[in-house]
Parts: structure tokens; C-alpha cells; sequence
């Protein structure tokens, strides 16, 4: 599936953009309130180390086209990430403004306008290396894999991408809030990424079922995992298989891609268990898309929420509230859900160190709705490597070293949510960079090459 | 309450703040407009044979997303029939007795002076200004700073209109020149009874990188025009200064040049002005900034214990000296508040790639600190620092005696053991 055969009458279409891209006068203002600091410390913050001040002064000079260059050179899906980065917590929390109780320079605003016009017109900046004959394959077409295969492109390697779904992206397309980014805007800035040539992706081609591990290890010389997470996670209490019980990951990317879905006429309140980042999406879009009442319910309280604070905050203003201690225990209904029973929880002890809970018995009550949404995390898929020589799992999650990318197995490496268990895409992007590189230090035997810093104009030269 | 009144050469005005002959005071319509918000005179827009301006005619300096910091134009004198200026005029005059307008006059021949001027006191003029200034256009017709620019030419027309008027006669300089001080004496020479300055400089503001023409356009063409606006106000300041402290130019001094606010009217009051001309600032948010120029006078007035404008003229002429008379031992050095520190390092990376090297970054904090054996006080640190207050300069008590280099150098060739002056660092080993 490309941008060409994106259905347009998508759900998500229906959610305008938070942050619309910003005009140039308004980018103008912005960028020229820019200190231009010395090692600066947004630039730290940034997984991928941007660099914010120069891409900046850019946008101020009027060189737009070489602020875009700045943000792609250290993050090639700087487009995306400009709009689904928390920003608040990452480049914009260390902004020195913050420091004299002013307004962070809004650098993802300023970021997206750099790039904006790059992704549009196809202003391509990179070239593929010399070719090295040296074949990769990456596992999933999500933003680690991505990221991974264009600087493995830029160093002359031929790239793979075997795919489970029908389209690329992973959640970037198919997970992230619509009014932060649309899945076309994912699917415009993948045709970006794949322009430099030679990023193949095989759709529809899940690893462990229509192609093996021995297949892969056989015809390629190295392994990229970025697999990212598998579906939903389920609650384990009856009436979960009641009509109107949605897996959030499930919901959103229904919304997002799915031709002509639609929430049933007759949802006016629904009930979205747990507490992270995923869960407030949902509830958002809930509200975004008209239902009446949205309710987080959450084991813990508010303040232990994984989720963003100003993520939640924002939810509350647009209408949400959060039920707190409360464990689900039964989704009650006929064929269709229509009640959330709960059963109220309690801190296990005065510790406040402790954070251990205890039910309390016959404390239920039920919450009268009609969408259950279950947002407590993604399955960790690791277990498809398990049989890998070499490969350590952690918890289903697999286990790298975070310099290199590498795995136990020397032709595997990993990055993305399948080793974090759920970060943010410039998490995902940055390991597989760090990847690439150790790739193509093993691809060439050169030690050096994994320590090398960024190249500056096309490709790093590959030694062959 | 502070009276703001002047007298300017004669010229009565309830406060120094004038509009500069210029788009502004193009108009009775205008003037009248202007005198109702405050203004307290105008000099109109300069009379002469009416010419023909082209389209476009301005150009503008922008700094990141601020307007119009400087300014240029290739407008010429006015563009409407003399009849109708000097109508106007009266028309003015009888409205506003009380205000100041005076009519800025640009010919050629000395029977068109006299012309000129008899006809503007008819009209009820308080005062002359002799525009010796403009820098382009009219001097390519031997006329505005191609008089300016030649001492001997600016006394001579000088003396013409002294002896055709009745009203007082004041001399607009241009600043192209090397030396202001010539053109000054010259204007006093010929009977002036006052100055201005200054006109515009002459100027190319900017190039349109994609059509490859100067700016502002004229189709595919443009022109050098006249420099003005807030830019330009230093050099305007420098040249007031000039002539302030010249001995033989005795005479009031009308200040232009970059004049926005009340703290720039009061600059070039303090250099000598006894009143200040506007017009960029004006043309950029009309006739209202007056409102504020008048209240942050008052108000300042108040605060130093000010009654006339005639006090503050000249306030800080004494501090102006020599380079060669300023002490080399007087020793300040930077200091940074680490709590109102933000960590930006901007001091930093002036300092060393574009100062003296001595400020630093430890390893444990984004604070910056100054090597102060090694700080030479010049102040950049202080400028690009964006917090209020962070980095302040204060005097160092080095124990050292004054110092001049003149006095340096006088007690070398008296052949005294004398101890080199200033601060040694490591870019001056003494």
C-alpha cells in the first residue's frame, strides 16, 4: 500500500491537525527567537542528536531546503517525528528558555516546517553508496527498520524489508494519534526515505511463517531486527469477547487506515483501561470523534500514570476524566458490552516505596458504557528469535547492546519497540542508525567504521 | 510640571519634537493632523520646482522578523504645485499659530531663492531650512548634498537666504562627507541661525537575490537613496556631538536621524540638540508614538529634577574626549550571575571566537566562568547575554594611577621610567 492506495475516506481523516504547519512569518518569529546556544542542550535531548540551533538559523536565513538537510542527516524521519515526538518532554524540556520561565522554542513546530516542503517535493539530499554487494535483511518496515535501511543505503549495502502487513510504517502509519500525524503523511515520507533506491520491502510477508529465519540467515549477510510489538494485550476476565470490546492498538489502526470504518452509531460512552501513553490516545480520539463521556480507568492514581502528564492534560480539556485505583473484573452484557465492572484497589501498604496494590473486597461497582477500549500494552514478539543462537531475551523483549545495536548472535542486530517493549519513533530511529553503522563495520570488517561520527554530504565512503 | 516649550533660533514651539521634512509633513492636511497629536512643528516637505517621483520609491532593512530598522528612499522634494504648498501653509499657520512650521526650500539660482523664500514668509513660515542634504536625485542636479558637500557652496547659498529672509534660517546638513565640521563652519559662516542634521546617507539598502535588481525597484532599475531610521542613528549622534563641541559652530542644533522614542530625542539632546526631527519612525507607526515621546520626557524631566529642555542640552558633552585622553588604567572585568544564568554559552562562543578567550565552561555545570586575569572588560559578553542583568561589568581596584596614552607617550619622551599602561593578558604581554 502507498500514499496512491490509501483509502480516503478514513476515520482519522475526520481530525484536524493539532499543530498546523506553521506559516512563514509565524516560523520566521519563532526561529529568529532562537538563541543559537553553544553545545546545545536541546541537541542532547534529542535521541538522534539534531541539530536543533543550526537547523534553526536556517529556517531564520530563509534556507529552508538546507535546515531540512540538517534534520535528515541525523534523523532521516525527522518529517514524522517533527509531529510525533514528545517534545515537551524531549528537545523542548531543555530549551535554556525554560530556564528563565519562558516560553521552549517550539522546535517540532519549526522542525516540520523545515521539512515539510523537503518530503512534498521529493528534495532528496543522500545517495546511495558505491554498491558493496553486501545484502541486509530488516524484520518489520516500521521506523527502526527504516531508518536502519537508509544509512545501510548510503553505505552501499542492498536492503530487504520483510513485512507482516499490507503497507509500511508500523505504528507510524497505523498507531499514532491522527491529529498529530495522518497515516498519508507516514506513507508520503516512507516514498521519501525510499527514494534514495534500493530499499525493498516484501509486503504481507510475516518472518516465522512465510519466510524463516534459516531462509533469511541463508540468502543475507545480515539480520536487522525491528519487529516492533506484537497485538494487543487482553485483559483475562469474562466478557471480554462481548461485541464492543476493542484492543487499542486494534481501534486506532482501524481508524487510521481501514476504508470507511466507522464507531457504531450508538457509542455515547466508553470506558479505556489502563494508564500509558496508548490509553490517552485512545481516549482523545474518543472524545475527538464525539462520545459523550470518556473514562480512563486505571489501577493506580493519577499521578501514577505511565502516560504523559501534558498528554492527560490535555485529554481532561478536551472532556475526559479518569477513574482511579479500579481493576477491571468483568465486562457485563448480553451479546454487546454494556457495563465495566470494577473492583476498587488500594495502596498494599503505608510504604510509599511500596507500590504494590491490594483489591478490596466487595468494592465493585460498574461503569455504564458502550465501548470497552483495552490499552495495557502490546505482546512482546521475542519469542520468534528465541530459537536464534545467540539471541537473549528479556522478558520477550530482545536484548542488544545499546552501543552497537548488536544482539548475542553476530549477524543479528535489533532496535525498536521488539528491544525497548514501546519508546518513542526517534527512539526507534536512533537504534537503527547505531545498527547500521555495526552492520557495516561486520559488512566490511571495519572496527572503525561502528565508532564513526555522522557523514556530512552523501554517503559514509564504504571500505570494501 | 516640566515645560517642554523651546525656543529654537527664534522659532517658538510648545515641545522640541518635530516632524522632519519629509512624506509626513507633505500635506497641510497632514501637518494639522500631526499637530493635533502632538507634534509640536513641522518642517514640510521641501518646496522647490515641483519634480516627478517614481514607483517604487522605499526600501526597507529588516533584522530577523523586525521591520524597518533602517530605512532608504529615492522620493524626491515635493511633487505638487508650489501654489498649493504655500496655501497650505498659511492654511496651517492660521489654524495653529502656536506651532512651529517651518518651510524646507531646495533651488538652484539665486532669483529663484529669493522667489522662494519671499513667498514662504508671505505664507506665514516661522522659519527656513535650507535643504543641503538630499543625497540622490536632486544633487545629480547640482542641488541638496551636492551643496552640502561643498563648504564654499553652502556658505554662499547660506548667505543668500539669510539676506533674503526675515525669518530664521536653518541649514540642513548631509552626512556625506568625511568631516562634518567644514560644512558646519561654512553654514555659520554664511549666517545660519541654526543647523540640522542629519539628512540621509547615501545608501543601496538591499539587493533582490532573485531578479538580480537593487532595491527599492523602479521596473528592472533602481537608484542609490537616502539611508534613515533607527540604523543610522549613532552616526546621526556622532555628527551632533561634532558640532556640538565645535567652538565656532555656536548656533542651536536641530537633531535627526533615527529618533523613534523619547530616549532617542533626549540622546541628541544631551549632544547639543535643542530640538529633534522625525520621520522613518512615523512613516512606520504615525503621528501617535508622539503621545509617548511627550510623556517619557515629562516623566524623565521629573525623575532628574528637570525643568526646560534648555537644561538637559548639551548634558553629556562633557563626557565626550579623545580616544587619547581615556584612562588605560581604568579596569572593569565581567561577572555572571550563575543563578540567572540559562546555560546558553552564547557569552562563551563570543568571547572566544570573537573576544579575548577568557570565559569558559567547567565540567560540571553549563554556567560559564570568567578567567577574570585574563578578562579585558570590553563589554560583549554583557550584549550578547539575553538575560536582564546576568552578565554585569564591574570596576576592578587595580591600585593603578590614571593613565592616558598621550600621557603615556609624553612621559616616554620625557624619558621617564614609566610602567606600560592597561591590562597585561595573554594577547599583550607587556
Amino acid at each position: 500500500m502507498t500514499k496512491s492506495n490509501l483509502p480516503e475516506n478514513r476515520l482519522e481523516n475526520r481530525f484536524p491537525e493539532k499543530e498546523p504547519l506553521l506559516t512563514k512569518r509565524e516560523a520566521t518569529v519563532e526561529a529568529n527567537r532562537c538563541l543559537y546556544c553553544v553545545d546545545a542542550p536541546c541537541i542532547d535531548s534529542c535521541p538522534t542528536s539534531i541539530d536543533i540551533p543550526e537547523f534553526i538559523r536556517r529556517i531564520a536565513t530563509e534556507n529552508r531546503e538546507g535546515s531540512a538537510k540538517t534534520i535528515l542527516e541525523s534523523n532521516i524521519l525527522g518529517y514524522s517525528c517533527a509531529q510525533v515526538c514528545p517534545t515537551e518532554v524531549l528537545c523542548e524540556s531543555t530549551c535554556v528558555f525554560n530556564e528563565m520561565d519562558e516560553e521552549p522554542i517550539r522546535i517540532g513546530e519549526l522542525q516540520r516546517y523545515a521539512t515539510e516542503p523537503a518530503i512534498e517535493n521529493d528534495v532528496q539530499f543522500f545517495e546511495a553508496g558505491e554498491p558493496t554487494g553486501k545484502r541486509v535483511a530488516l524484520i518489520g518496515a516500521g521506523p527502526a527498520s527504516l531508518s536502519c535501511a537508509h544509512r545501510l543505503r548510503r553505505y552501499g549495502h542492498e536492503t530487504t524489508i520483510f513485512e507482516a502487513k499490507s503497507y509500511p510504517g508500523g505504528l507510524n502509519t497505523d498507531g499514532v494519534a491522527p491529529y498529530k500525524l495522518h497515516a498519508h503523511q507516514s506513507l508520503k515520507e516512507i516514498d521519501y526515505v525510499r527514494q534514495i533506491g534500493g530499499i525493498d520491502i516484501e509486503y504481507n510477508t510475516a518472518v516465522g511463517k512465510d519466510v524463516t529465519l534459516e531462509e533469511l540467515e541463508e540468502d543475507f549477510d545480515a539480520i536487522f531486527i525491528g519487529a516492533g510489538l506484537g497485538p494487543d494485550n487482553w485483559l483475562d476476565i469474562p466478557g471480554t469477547d462481548l461485541d464492543g470490546v476493542w484492543g487499542a492498538v486494534d481501534l486506532i489502526a482501524k481508524m487510521k487506515v481501514e476504508e470507511g470504518y466507522e464507531l457504531p452509531d450508538d457509542v455515547h460512552t466508553a470506558c479505556v483501561v489502563g494508564g500509558g501513553n496508548t490509553a490517552i490516545d485512545v481516549v482523545r480520539e474518543l472524545r475527538g470523534l464525539g462520545v459523550d463521556d470518556v473514562m480512563l480507568v486505571y489501577r493506580r492514581d493519577e499521578a501514577s500514570m505511565s502516560g504523559y502528564e501534558h498528554e492527560w492534560e490535555g485529554a481532561k480539556k478536551e472532556g475526559a476524566r479518569g477513574v482511579w485505583f479500579s481493576q477491571p473484573v468483568e465486562i457485563v452484557g448480553d451479546d454487546h458490552a454494556r457495563a465495566l465492572r470494577c473492583r476498587k484497589m488500594r495502596p498494599a501498604s503505608d510504604d510509599p516505596d511500596d507500590r504494590s496494590l491490594e483489591l478490596v473486597d466487595g468494592s465493585d461497582f460498574d461503569i455504564d458504557c458502550d465501548l470497552v477500549v483495552v490499552a495495557i500494552g502490546q505482546s512482546k514478539l521475542g519469542d520468534l528469535f528465541a530459537d536464534v543462537d545467540g539471541v537473549e531475551l528479556d522478558w520477550g523483549k530482545i536484548v542488544i547492546d545499546a552501543e552497537t545495536g548488536r544482539t548475542g548472535n553476530t549477524k543479528y542486530f535489533a532496535g525498536g519497540d521488539c528491544v525497548s517493549g514501546g519508546k518513542e519513533v526517534v527512539d526507534a530511529v536512533e537504534e537503527g542508525k547505531v545498527a547500521a553503522r555495526s552492520i557495516h563495520a561486520l559488512l566490511t570488517d571495519d572496527a572503525e567504521a561502528s565508532a564513526d561520527e555522522e557523514s556530512t554530504e552523501t554517503a559514509p565512503s564504504p571500505v570494501t | 510640571m516640566p515645560d517642554l516649550s523651546v525656543n529654537f533660533a527664534g522659532i517658538k514651539s510648545p515641545n522640541p519634537f518635530w516632524l522632519a521634512s519629509a512624506p509626513p509633513a507633505n500635506s497641510g492636511e497632514q501637518v494639522m493632523r500631526a499637530f493635533d497629536a502632538g507634534w509640536g512643528g513641522a518642517v514640510w516637505k521641501t518646496l522647490g520646482q515641483p519634480i516627478v517621483n517614481v514607483s517604487s520609491r522605499f526600501g526597507s532593512l529588516d533584522y530577523g522578523d523586525r521591520r524597518m530598522i533602517g530605512f532608504n528612499n529615492i522620493e524626491l522634494i515635493t511633487d505638487r504645485p508650489l501654489e498649493d504648498n504655500f496655501r497650505e501653509i498659511e492654511e496651517v499657520k492660521r489654524h495653529y499659530p502656536d506651532h512651529a512650521v517651518i518651510a524646507s526650500l531646495m533651488v538652484e539660482t539665486k532669483e529663484e531663492w529669493k522667489d522662494i523664500i519671499a513667498r514662504s514668509i508671505d505664507a506665514g513660515a516661522d522659519g527656513l531650512e535650507l535643504n543641503f542634504g538630499c543625497p540622490h536625485g536632486m544633487c545629480e542636479r547640482g542641488m541638496g548634498s551636492a551643496v552640502g558637500q561643498e563648504p564654499k557652496v553652502c556658505q554662499e547659498i547660506t548667505s543668500w537666504a539669510v539676506e533674503y529672509s526675515t525669518v530664521p534660517v536653518i541649514v540642513k546638513l548631509t552626512p556625506n562627507v568625511g568631516d562634518i565640521i567644514p560644512p558646519g563652519r561654512a553654514a555659520v559662516r554664511g549666517g545660519a541661525h541654526a543647523v540640522s542634521l542629519i539628512n540621509t546617507i547615501k545608501s543601496i539598502i538591499g539587493v533582490d537575490l532573485d531578479r538580480g535588481v537593487i532595491q527599492p525597484p523602479v521596473n528592472t532599475k533602481s537608484s542609490n537613496g537616502g539611508y534613515c531610521g533607527q540604523a543610522v542613528r549613532p552616526i546621526a549622534l556622532h555628527m551632533t556631538n561634532q558640532l556640538a563641541q565645535d567652538r565656532q559652530v555656536n548656533i542651536p542644533i536641530s537633531g535627526i536621524g533615527g529618533v523613534e522614542t523619547w530616549r532617542d530625542a533626549l540622546e541628541f539632546i544631551y549632544l547639543g540638540a535643542s530640538t529633534v526631527q522625525v520621520c522613518t519612525a512615523v512613516m512606520h507607526h504615525g503621528y501617535r508614538i508622539v503621545e509617548d515621546m511627550i510623556d517619557g520626557t515629562e516623566r524623565f524631566m521629573r525623575d532628574k529634577g528637570f525643568e526646560t529642555i534648555d537644561e538637559m542640552v548639551g548634558k553629556a558633552l562633557p563626557s565626550y574626549d579623545q580616544w587619547g585622553n581615556l584612562d588605560l588604567n581604568h579596569e572593569i572585568i565581567a561577572k555572571i550571575d550563575a543563578d540567572l544564568c540559562i546555560g546558553c554559552q552564547k557569552c562563551v562562543a563570543a568571547c572566544h571566537d570573537g573576544a579575548h578567550q577568557c570565559i569558559h565552561v567547567g565540567e560540571d555545570s553549563r554556567v560559564p566562568y570568567i578567567d577574570e586575569a585574563e578578562c579585558i572588560g570590553c563589554n560583549l559578553c554583557k550584549y550578547v547575554c539575553p538575560v536582564p542583568d546576568c552578565i554585569t561589568m564591574v570596576e576592578v581596584d587595580n591600585d593603578k594611577d590614571s593613565m592616558t596614552w598621550n600621557e603615556y607617550i609624553a612621559a616616554k619622551e620625557r624619558g621617564e621610567d614609566v610602567e606600560h599602561p592597561g591590562k597585561s593578558t595573554h594577547q599583550t604581554h607587556f
